[in-house]
Parts: structure tokens; C-alpha cells; sequence
């Protein structure tokens, strides 16, 4: 294994941009200092919502569509998990603890933060054109072809070459964007719906989704997206080389990855 | 190394002395114009303080969402009661003519109603959601007497800034701020889709703001006391729920 000392450029990166090595205070960071402190509020503010979200949701683990429901009504599924209400009919012998008070103070905190952060995140990335920059696809990058290779090349294992580790190819492009600029926004949508008094001062924004019912089992499926998303997404830095990617988000620098033995 | 040109320094700085004096001059406005709840210390003061002040500053006078009648749920549920008291069991045999509701506090006439002399007071009725933090709702129709008007009947004195209302059940009591308290769609409800209110739902008196959840939505009550602060009110933090854990604003 090959080690680098920190005032040497890796290897790596001066593949990447096919530039003759510079020194290394002149190199431009792999992810800017507000694009790593904003990924790490973000998730951590994900993890918290994740768990509060989860926490609430077994206290009514049905879904409906449309205005209301209750244990009263036919839902549109149930999931198959015990309830930290007796009135919820699951089938299970026992009833859960309720957490809800501090799960639902947690879930708003989590969200506040989330949403300030991403704005932060969004309103730089406009204008340091991070998002034309390094997040667009390219026409090329859009090809059938290119974005198969793109798909097939993790299902086989195969990691990425070296020079993709200074830039995203297309299908991990519109991935980002689609979470940024469709999931998140639809999340923090559906979950505001489901204030009353939001809803009160802005009630198209429940009507639109169909329905306070339809707003949460929505908000349900939209977190699911983000959570498979977050799989891939630790999936594909682990393929790639997590000490090496993770490490990039954290310091903006490519490190040296281990080679396979 | 760290890398730090003298504009970013400067750039830092001037965005972190700008941030500090916003949050002091925020926290200043805030206090100023009651945008602080009562549970707003802890880890979780924060959330809860940001979205009182936000909701309070978009939505004072916004009116719930409100439905046709074609639209009211066929099996309105109602959450498991505990076991009632046997103060209540009297009541409910004599048909509630004893049930009396108690005002007092910063009014200028305390005093006391029973559930005849509310229903003679004008009623108004409206057909909203009732939501359960839980996740399930369903859709009603609600008739009672504002609260507001009964405040204007017993005169409020100019600093009462909160009604506290409490419920004949043990340890179920709560509060809401003057903007709820005033606000149209907020009754003393002692009517349902056309009748009574069941006992099942709160009946003979319930609190009925169809902009906070379920849970501030108290059923059973016999009291109001208006006040200028909950800081003397068991431990201060505005509500039975919010002693145990559960926010005092629940627009969310």
C-alpha cells in the first residue's frame, strides 16, 4: 500500500484533472467547506428524523388516502409492526411505550434545522453555481449508454476508476439532483401539510396533495425514497472507497483509498 | 494546513457578528411580542420557540380548513376515556343541569355558567378536522359558544394574555394564548353533527380550536382562569401535556 503524506497530492486527484501536479494549497477542495458542513448537519438531522418519524409512526401504523381516517376506516395498508397505541388493532399481544412527546418535539427541531441548513445549502449553491457546475448533467452524460454503465458498473462490484473520484458521472447527477430539488422539497411539503395551523394560513397545500390523509401517507413514502437513497448513497462510498470518500466530505480532500488484496 | 485568505477571514467574521446580533435582537422582538412559549427551555426550546413564533406570525388570524356537510366523517372516533369519576356519573344522571363552568382570574366579572346559559349564548357551529397527533382524523360538525364571546361577556383585563382551562378529570388541565383564545373558530363545545356532544367526545363541555391537534382539544371542562403568566401554574410550562413531555403549542 502506497502512503501519502499529507503535503504530497494524491495520486488520484492529479489523474482526475489531468494537470500537471500543483501545489497543494492552489488545489480547489473535492467539496467546498459549506457543501461538507451542510451534507454533515444535514445527516445528522436525517438520522434524527428517521428515528422521531419512526417513533410516531407506530402509534398509528395505518395509512389512508384522501381527508381522514381512523381505526374506523378501511385503510389503504396497514404496516405489519405492533402499535404504541391500544386502539390501533395490529394483531400483536402488547402495546409499545408512547415516545410521541419527545419524538414529535425532536421531529420539528430535527426539521428546522434541516430546512435552515438546506437553505443555506441551496441559496450557495445558486450562487457559487455549484449546481451548474457539479451537479448538471452534461447532454453526453444523458445518454441511454452512459447512464447504463453508470447503473451496471456497481452491480458488478467494479469500483470506480480514479478519475471519477474528482467529479459524478450522470446517473449520480440527476440522483443528487432529484433528492435535492424533488425529494426534500416534497418531504418538508407533505410533512407541513400536516400542521393544522400551516394549513390554516396555506390550504392549498394540503388540497393539492390530495388530502391531509394523502399528505401523510405521502410524507411516509417520500421518506422511504430518501432512506433507500441513503442506502445506495453509503453502498456506493463504501465500493468507492469509504475512508477515501468519507474523508473527502470531511477534510474536502481526496485521501488514498486501500488496493483490494 | 488550513488555508485562510485575509477575505475570509474578514467575510467570517463580519457573517458571525451579523448572526449573533440578529439571534440578540431576534430573542429581544420575540419576548416583546409574546412569540415565546411556556416550554420553550430544554434541548427542544428551540423547535418548539421557532415554530410558536413562525405559526404565530403567519397564521394569528387564519381560519382552519372547513368542509361541507357531505363531507362529515360517517364514524367520527373517539379516543379510550378513562374510567369517569363518580363527580361526573352524578352529573351525567341529572342530565349535566349541574354541570357548571367556573370563570375566574383577570376578568372583571368572575363568575360561573352552566351548560343552559352557554346554549344561550349565540351559537355558532363549524364542520372541521379534528387531527390526533397520533396521525388519524376524521371530520365533524362542532357547534358551542365562542370562546371569545364569553370573554367579552365576563370583560378581560387588558394584561390576561393566556386562558388556562381545566377538565374534571384529575391532572388534565391546559392553556392557549390570547391569539387562539380570541381566534372565531375557537368554542366552548357542547354540540355534534346536530346533537349533544356524546360523552364519548367530551361531552358536556369540550375546548374546540380546530388549529392545534387533538390533545389540546380537552374534553370535560368546568374551568377558565385568565391569566398574564403561566409561571405559577404547576410547573410553568403551560400544560398538563407539556409537564409530560408533550409540546403546549401543537399548531404542528
Amino acid at each position: 500500500m502506497a502512503t501519502l503524506g499529507s503535503a504530497q497530492l494524491p495520486a488520484e486527484a492529479s489523474v482526475g484533472s489531468r494537470v500537471s501536479p500543483a501545489p497543494i494549497t492552489k488545489l480547489a477542495p473535492r467539496h467546498s467547506g459549506l457543501v461538507r458542513v451542510t451534507h454533515w448537519i444535514t445527516a445528522l438531522c436525517f438520522f434524527a428524523l428517521l428515528l422521531s418519524g419512526i417513533e410516531i409512526l407506530i402509534s398509528h401504523p395505518r395509512f389512508y388516502w384522501g381527508e381522514t381516517g381512523t381505526v374506523l376506516t378501511k385503510p389503504l395498508f396497514q404496516l405489519p409492526i405492533p402499535a404504541s397505541r391500544r386502539s390501533v388493532p395490529t394483531g400483536y399481544g402488547y402495546v409499545l411505550p408512547d415516545q410521541n412527546g419527545w419524538s414529535r418535539a425532536l421531529h420539528f427541531e430535527a426539521a428546522w434545522i434541516a430546512v435552515l441548513t438546506g437553505l443555506l445549502y441551496v441559496i450557495s449553491g445558486l450562487l457559487t453555481r455549484h449546481f451548474r457546475k457539479d451537479l448538471v448533467p452534461s447532454k453526453a452524460d444523458l445518454s441511454w449508454r452512459a447512464l447504463l454503465t453508470s447503473f451496471a458498473k456497481p452491480l458488478r462490484l467494479e469500483r470506480p476508476s480514479a478519475a471519477e473520484a474528482s467529479s459524478y458521472n450522470g446517473l449520480q447527477r440527476l440522483t443528487y439532483l432529484i433528492v435535492i430539488f424533488v425529494l426534500f422539497p416534497l418531504v418538508i411539503w407533505s410533512g407541513l401539510a400536516m400542521s393544522l395551523a400551516f394549513a390554516s394560513a396555506f390550504p392549498w397545500s394540503v388540497t393539492l396533495l390530495g388530502g391531509r390523509q394523502s399528505a401523510r401517507t405521502i410524507h411516509f413514502f417520500v421518506s422511504l425514497a430518501l432512506v433507500l437513497f441513503l442506502f445506495v448513497h453509503v453502498a456506493m462510498v463504501c465500493l468507492a472507497g469509504f475512508w477515501s470518500r468519507a474523508g473527502a466530505m470531511i477534510t474536502g480532500r481526496v485521501g488514498p483509498r486501500k488496493e483490494r488484496t | 494546513m488550513i488555508n485562510l485568505s485575509r477575505r475570509k477571514l474578514i467575510v467570517t467574521g463580519l457573517a458571525a457578528t451579523a448572526g449573533a446580533s440578529g439571534l440578540a435582537v431576534a430573542a429581544r422582538l420575540t419576548q416583546k411580542y409574546g412569540l415565546v412559549p411556556p416550554d420553550h427551555g430544554g434541548i427542544y426550546g428551540v423547535g418548539e420557540s421557532l415554530t410558536y413564533a413562525s405559526q404565530r406570525l403567519l397564521t394569528r388570524h387564519s381560519l382552519a380548513r372547513e368542509f361541507p356537510r357531505s363531507r362529515i366523517s360517517p364514524r367520527p372516533f373517539p379516543n379510550a376515556l378513562d374510567p369517569l369519576t363518580e363527580e361526573f356519573k352524578r352529573l351525567q344522571a341529572g342530565g349535566f343541569a349541574g354541570w357548571r363552568l367556573s370563570i375566574d382570574g383577570m376578568v372583571h366579572q368572575p363568575g360561573s355558567f352552566s351548560i343552559a346559559d352557554l346554549k344561550s349564548c349565540p351559537s355558532r357551529s363549524h364542520i372541521t378536522e379534528l387531527a390526533c397527533e397520533e396521525g388519524w382524523s376524521y371530520i365533524a360538525e362542532w357547534i358551542g359558544v365562542p370562546l371569545s364571546y364569553v370573554l367579552q361577556r365576563v370583560g378581560v383585563h387588558p394584561q390576561g394574555r393566556y386562558v388556562v382551562y381545566v377538565s374534571m378529570e384529575p391532572d388534565t388541565w391546559d392553556s392557549i394564548d390570547m391569539a387562539d383564545a380570541l381566534h372565531p373558530q375557537t368554542f366552548l363545545c357542547y354540540g355534534m353533527n346536530g346533537t349533544e356532544l356524546p360523552v364519548a367526545h367530551g361531552g358536556p363541555l369540550r375546548m374546540r380550536l380546530p388549529r392545534q391537534v387533538g390533545y389540546k382539544n380537552i374534553k370535560f371542562i368546568t374551568r377558565l382562569t385568565v391569566t398574564d403568566s403561566l409561571k405559577g401554574i404547576g410547573k410553568g410550562v403551560g400544560s398538563a401535556a407539556s409537564e409530560a413531555g408533550y409540546a403546549w403549542y401543537a399548531g404542528i
